[in-house]
């Protein structure tokens, strides 16, 4: 793996059913390319929290993960309602998921946090009605 | 330990038989909520939950549990039903609480590392 591999996944919004399916598919590619199994784990877990916050919060987007031969990166954009405040969406246990989404499993408040332990570096761009872009890395 | 034999011990019921059941279980794992789930199943682990969602079913395959039981007598829905066999998950069913499932697992795995 020489030069840089991208991979560009379309997300639907609230669509449960393909919720994860992305993930699913980078997860697998990895393996297949033999990326060592943390790195992969990392990817999976920090990809699949992003877009299933795509899928909750902002009617979808778009993810693209560029592979080089030092890191992975993943790039989550949405023109969802944005982060008002982004510190305290950070917090562990703060959430502003739905109860029917709540229903599912989902709205722990761990969706951020957990992107954020399991990447090496992440960064937010957001705009209150305009969307967010998350941008993670994980260092191979 | 592997799911075959747990499911010969356990008497839990086969909802879907995934790809390979002589896959090695490690542990049980017990957790609801999702995203909680997705950073803490530890590999080759047996998840014991009540959520019999589509959801349950893509954080098993990333985690890579070995296998999923769903306890309180809970089913898959459709949508799950077709994405454990497009995925090879075995799933599990049995009417017992998740505490008491989970532990009959650590019981089988802990009776057959003795022997």
């Amino acid at each position: 793996m020489n030069e840089a591999i991208k991979l560009t996944y379309h997300i639907s919004g609230d669509d449960f059913t393909r919720a994860g399916e992305a993930s699913s598919d980078v997860k697998k590619k990895l393996k297949t390319m033999g990326v060592n199994p943390v790195a992969v784990r990392k990817v999976a877990i920090s990809m699949y929290e992003g877009e299933i916050n795509m899928v909750i919060h902002a009617n979808g987007g778009v993810i693209d993960v560029i592979l080089t031969p030092t890191e992975i990166t993943m790039v989550l954009k949405d023109h969802g309602p944005g982060i008002a405040d982004v510190d305290l969406a950070m917090q562990a246990g703060y959430s502003t998921a739905p109860d029917k989404v709540r229903a599912l499993g989902f709205g722990a408040g761990m969706g951020l946090p957990n992107m954020k332990k399991y990447s090496d570096s992440m960064k937010i761009e957001t705009a209150v009605n305009v969307g967010t872009t998350v941008t993670m890395v994980v260092k191979l | 330990m592997t799911i075959e034999k747990i499911i010969e011990k356990s008497g839990f019921k086969v909802i879907n038989e995934g790809k390979d059941i002589t896959q090695t279980i490690s542990k049980p794992f017990c957790c609801d909520l999702l995203s909680i789930a997705m950073s803490r199943v530890p590999a080759n682990a047996a998840w014991v939950t009540v959520m019999g969602n589509i959801n349950t079913l893509a954080v098993a395959t990333l985690t890579e549990a070995s296998c999923v039981i769903l306890a309180e007598g809970i089913q898959l829905d459709a949508p799950a039903q077709e994405r454990a066999k497009s995925e090879g998950i075995t799933v599990l069913s049995t009417e017992m609480p998740i505490f008491e499932a989970a532990s009959l697992v650590q019981k089988i795995i802990d009776e057959n590392t003795e022997l």
